[in-house]
């Protein structure tokens, strides 16, 4: 017997019926053969290969050397730098990062930030992950943080205030981006289901907002909020920037949120509706137990471009002279004794945004994963 | 002898009573004069070409369409536009659907627990032993922790049956139930539907299977262009129908 009919049997070998699962033919699986198939698989394919191979090795070490090898860390100045080493200035980076992280909040009170960043994670963790252990219990403390940071960073309940003047770097950012992400969430489906509604005043009133916010660049608002507000409200009625830039942040989201909702709600098939209508079940209940679950689920991606859209147009405020991450970085390039350092500066800014990002998006699809359940018809 | 089994269930008590019944969808007149009254215990059997307002018309009893003129009264309250008439109505009339409408995003011991948890109140593990009893009736109590989305086409239609009876309906309502199912599985979901039917329930089914129609029901009601042109015993509607539209309509369905 030739080694052939060892692994693939001649026809006939098997009674019709009782033909077993065989493992395919050796050589058509595994790298090798991948490597055949999507690199070189013609000559055509070998010489792009090759090049593409090149130019990939070339840029990778050039990078690599001013990124790492060439790299300065420590230096009192730009000077100070270029007389070390030809690579990248960090040291920018080192002697700026706390700046770059608690903008101008008290040196004393920083332990105050540090401990809400860390509450924060063990306040997402039972909303991100069904898995987390003692989910219900930790639940109640993840509904309390957001009054918990509130007094952490604003201060307040024997905590020293600060004013949110000092506010700035990673710290604005997170406080921006963090609230105008889980207020603009709620409010967004609220504002889809009036815009969806069948009770017409209801209809105009969310219409009219959504359409008026959507129509205006964020930009344009956060002037409003910095120097028009006050106007709109009652003498002796202040409110903080920083308030106002929230609530600001938080319509323009919603109004965006609102659209991306209200496409899952189109895409839910009429059956859905009317089988929780035939059920009895109220219009809140069919809303909160059959059709925003479905909803929110397929408007996942377009709700977390909206987040990551925020999220990323947070760093707009510097217009109206609040620092964030970006804003404060780009300060320090008017220092003369760091002058010029863009690259740096606007990399380490980029590295920030990109991880805080993709982190997002990485969950999404973990989310969209999870919710599967099987084939929709 | 068939009859007599039949007509000993139905009691005197009215389940659902149409008077003078008029439906438009916008300029479209799809109900017209529509007169109708179901005692408790009968088994209705709906049909007619696509088209004739069949659908519409048991969809009016549950009051997933609205209706312009005339009254509907459920187990003896008329439907209006007051909002708590028309839950105290749809507490008490189960619906199937052609495409069955389970939700994809729960399981299916969920979805049959879903109403009796929320509507009826009823605490959870009584409503989850309720929901196995009646999916051990349409006969698949082992898929109740899978998804809708797993299951075959029959097997949802089934699942859709058990979540409608769960909620301890006194009228089922059943539009086109097998339509949308292949071949070889629309005898499994009439099997249910005819094991129910034994159960006394009363029952509007709007389909084309002339044999189930045989079997259960009572009466059999042809409509056409909105107007109930005949109703029947079923043995001499399909053997002795009276109009010619009647006429027409058997011959195609039942000649091939």
């Amino acid at each position: 017997m030739s080694t052939a009919t060892d692994t693939v049997p001649a026809s006939g070998a098997y009674e019709p019926g009782s033909h077993p699962d065989l493992a395919p033919p050796p050589g058509t699986t595994g790298p090798i053969r991948w490597m055949k198939d999507n690199l070189f698989s013609s000559p055509l394919s070998t010489v792009l290969t090759l090049i593409s191979v090149y130019i990939v090795y070339t840029v990778v070490t050039s990078a690599g050397s001013w990124l790492v090898l060439d790299a300065v860390i420590s230096a009192d100045s730009r000077e100070a730098c270029q007389a070390i080493d030809s690579g990248a200035c960090w040291a920018v980076i080192v002697s700026r990062f706390n700046l770059s992280i608690y903008g101008f909040y008290p040196d004393a009170e920083r332990w105050r930030l540090n401990l809400a960043f860390i509450l924060l994670f063990v306040a997402l963790g039972p909303i991100l992950f069904d898995n987390f252990p003692a989910r219900k219990h930790m639940m109640k403390f993840s509904m309390a943080y957001p009054v918990i940071a509130y007094f952490l960073v604003v201060g307040g309940m024997g905590l020293e205030p600060v004013s949110t003047h000092l506010f700035g770097g990673v710290m604005l950012t997170l406080v921006i981006g963090l609230t105008g992400i889980t207020c603009s969430l709620p409010i967004g489906i609220l504002l889809a289901l009036g815009r969806y509604s069948k009770l017409p005043v209801m209809r105009m009133v969310c219409t009219m907002f959504i359409e008026f916010i959507r129509g205006v660049p964020l930009i344009a608002l956060l002037f409003v909020a910095s120097v028009m507000l006050n106007y709109f409200l009652p003498p002796g009625v202040e409110f903080d920037l920083l308030f106002r830039v929230l609530i600001m942040v938080t319509f323009f989201a919603s109004a965006y949120m609102a659209e991306v909702i209200r496409g899952g709600l189109q895409s839910m098939p009429k059956g859905q509706f009317e089988a929780a209508d035939a059920m009895g079940l109220t219009y809140w209940q069919a809303m909160r137990l059959i059709i925003l679950p479905q909803a929110l689920k397929v408007s996942i991606p377009g709700i977390v471009n909206t987040f990551i859209g925020l999220y990323k147009d947070t760093t707009l405020v510097l217009i109206i002279g609040l620092l964030d991450v970006l804003g404060i970085m780009r300060s320090s390039l008017a220092d003369p004794k760091w002058n010029g350092l863009a690259h740096e500066v606007y990399l380490y800014t980029a590295i920030f945004f990109f991880i805080s990002c993709f982190a997002m998006s990485r969950y999404s699809l973990y989310l969209e994963r999870k919710l599967h359940t099987g084939h929709k018809r | 002898m068939n009859e007599q089994a039949a007509t000993k269930d139905i009691s005197d008590e009215i389940a659902v009573q149409i008077n003078g019944m008029h439906k438009w969808y916008g300029d479209f007149h799809v109900l017209k004069d529509i007169n109708l009254t179901v005692n408790a215990g009968e088994r209705l059997v709906i049909c007619g070409p696509s088209g004739s307002g069949k659908s519409t018309l048991i969809r009016c009893i549950n009051r997933l369409e609205e209706h312009q003129q005339g009254d509907i009264i459920v187990d003896g309250i008329e439907l209006t536009d007051d909002l708590k008439h028309i839950d105290a109505v749809r507490r008490e009339v189960g619906m199937c659907f052609q495409h069955f409408n389970l939700f994809p995003h729960l399981s299916v011991l969920e979805n049959c627990t879903l109403a009796p948890i929320w509507v009826r109140k009823t605490p959870k593990k009584e409503a989850e032993e309720t929901a196995m009893e009646f999916l051990e009736k349409v006969k698949i109590p082992d898929q109740a922790n899978k998804f809708p989305g797993q299951l075959s086409g029959g097997q949802q239609q089934r699942v859709a049956i058990a979540r409608s009876l769960c909620m301890k309906p006194r009228i089922m309502l059943f539009d086109e139930p097998t339509s949308a199912l292949d071949p070889e599985m629309i005898s499994e979901v009439l099997d249910v539907m005819i094991d129910l039917a034994e159960t006394g329930m009363t029952m509007l089914c709007v389909t084309h299977e002339m044999g189930f129609a045989r079997k259960v029901a009572h009466r059999v009601i042809f409509m056409d262009q909105g107007e109930i042109i005949e109703q029947n015993e079923p043995e001499e509607f399909f053997h002795n129908p009276q109009s010619d539209r009647t006429k027409l309509f058997l011959s195609q369905i039942l000649d091939h």
